[in-house]
């Protein structure tokens, strides 16, 4: 039962982005050594692809790679003295060696996750942690995507890994009491993996990918609780419209945007999902969040947008989530349903406090407001200020671009 | 009357237990003690990047990595404890009384 090169090929890719989190999951769980699972993981695809060609694509290939990796940390722990207790431990599984187990696996992909973004940890040893144990990123691709050294992600990565065997950090899911806290962690960092590669238009767009396929999982292992569905939603919502954002390199503004360039079977999917998180009435930040983006995604022009719905939707996050950016959203949406004074005063308001200084999108706001009431010289001024804050070239066009325009 | 040693330096040495063990002036030390029969417990502890520090504020527990860096703290106990793992670490720390307006760092011993 021979199988083609190619097919191996596609079947062990495949395999590799649906299974490798479980198989170092579970191999973790079974000997609590993050490297050793890691090494043996790695072997059993290799396996996979020089026997799957002789042996044929077996029918369950997460069965199949599982079984291989943990015959391979049997053999590797057989050979070390300090192995054998964990091997006690292994020996109970192994007993049926070479055949897939009877039931299920267990899916312990949950544990892992909330391991990797237990809140002991620092919060860039978190995203690493996840992207290497569960979605099986490189540490070099790791390093590529958050522009830093390959050394000194490794040595995050072995840091974290120490700490967590070292500080005693238990290998489980929280009990309910722990478990908002904790499950606003495991989201905090699967939305900053996804922003990390939304903000970058090419060399570092398959997180976004990695963070939606990482999201779909977590709500799949976790289907009573909403704000994983809150969070695929609002991913799901903003990567359909990724393709307008930007043209040749400048912004491109919501509402200067190309909606007909919209991933509409991708909005389509945000909003089901979505719906399903809200049927569970329990609200929370990334469902309000999702609101939003399909307020926008449903609005065939800004004109036809429903702004007061939007903001009343930023008035309730900021009550979940009170942060300045989000004040700053709100009034950008009250001088849309509500007229720009309305508007320019809120904006003015957040200036004074102070609690964006240096945020570029302040004086940016400000000055698109100003431009839309006709107050031109004013509205220059804070352009100019903008674009000295503005952090990257395609900040800097837009704004040079709307400069040139007053 | 009873006293605790804190032992501080600034972590750039960090000799292994072994290194430690076979050092003539820790020897000599351990051997001090002994003879003067005044240790009541003793443990070393886990460089810092092992710490975590843990705060109440309005029945909300506040979990961070590292140490407590605002060092406007200063060590006003140290209690022991023996515990199953890091979570229940962190809810014993969270209730005690201290750590509603200043902070429990939890080390672990280096075993």
């Amino acid at each position: 039962m021979t199988a083609p090169e190619h097919a191996v090929r596609a079947a062990v890719d495949a395999a590799y982005r649906d299974e490798w989190g479980q198989v170092v999951a579970t191999l973790i769980g079974l000997t609590r050594d993050w490297d050793l699972a890691e090494d043996c993981a790695q072997d059993a695809f290799a396996a996979a692809l020089a026997t799957w060609p002789r042996d044929g694509i077996p029918s369950r290939p997460g069965a199949w790679l599982t079984t291989a990796a943990r015959n391979r940390a049997t053999d590797r722990l057989r050979r070390d003295t300090a192995g054998n207790a964990k091997l006690r431990q292994l020996a109970i599984l192994a007993r049926d060696q070479g055949e897939p187990p009877v039931g299920e696996i267990p899916d312990d992909r949950l544990r892992l996750i909330f391991t990797c973004c237990h809140p002991a940890l620092p919060f860039e040893a978190r995203v690493a942690l996840t992207l290497r144990t569960l979605a099986g990123l490189s540490t070099a691709e790791i390093a590529k995507a958050f522009l830093t050294a390959e050394t000194t992600m490794a040595q995050r990565l072995v840091r974290a890994k120490r700490k967590i065997a070292e500080a005693g950090i238990p290998y489980r899911v929280p009990p309910a009491e722990l478990l908002p806290e904790r499950l606003a962690s495991v989201l905090a960092v699967l939305y900053l993996i996804f922003n990390e590669g939304y903000s970058d238009q090419d060399s570092r767009r398959a997180l976004t990918a990695e963070a939606i396929h990482l999201a779909r999982v977590l709500a799949r292992l976790m289907p009573h609780e909403p704000e994983p569905l809150g969070l695929l939603a609002l991913m799901l919502l903003n990567e359909a419209r990724r393709a307008s954002r930007t043209d040749d390199g400048v912004l491109v503004t919501l509402e200067q945007q190309d909606r007909s360039r919209w991933d509409r079977a991708l909005i389509a999917e945000g909003v089901a999902v979505l719906d399903q998180a809200l049927a569970m009435r329990r609200g929370g930040p990334y469902q309000v969040q999702a609101a939003i983006a399909a307020c926008h995604a449903a609005a065939p022009d800004t004109a036809s947008t429903d702004w007061p719905q939007i903001a009343a939707l930023y008035a309730e996050l900021a009550r979940m989530a009170p942060s300045p950016v989000v004040d700053l959203n709100r009034a950008v949406a009250v001088a849309m349903s509500e007229g720009v004074p309305a508007g320019l005063a809120l904006v003015d308001e957040l200036a004074r406090s102070g609690r964006l200084d240096g945020y570029y999108l302040l004086p940016a706001t400000q000055a698109d407001l100003l431009r839309r009431d006709g107050r031109t010289a004013e509205a220059q001024a804070a352009y100019e200020e903008a674009l000295r804050l503005a952090p990257s070239e395609a900040e800097r066009r837009y704004l040079t671009g709307r400069l040139n325009d007053l | 009357m009873k006293y605790v040693l804190l032992i501080c330096d600034d972590e750039t040495r960090s000799p292994s237990k072994e290194e430690l063990k076979a050092d003539p002036t820790h020897q000599a030390w351990e051997a001090d003690l002994e003879r003067r029969g005044v240790e009541l417990f003793g443990a070393r502890l886990r460089p810092t990047a092992a710490a975590t520090t843990v705060r109440s504020r309005n029945g909300e527990t506040l979990v961070a990595d590292g140490p407590f860096a605002e060092t406007k703290d200063f060590v006003g106990g140290v209690v022991v404890v023996d515990c199953a793992d890091l979570d229940e670490a962190i809810e014993i720390a969270a209730g005690h009384l201290y750590a509603q307006w200043g902070s429990v760092e939890i080390r672990p011993v280096w075993e």
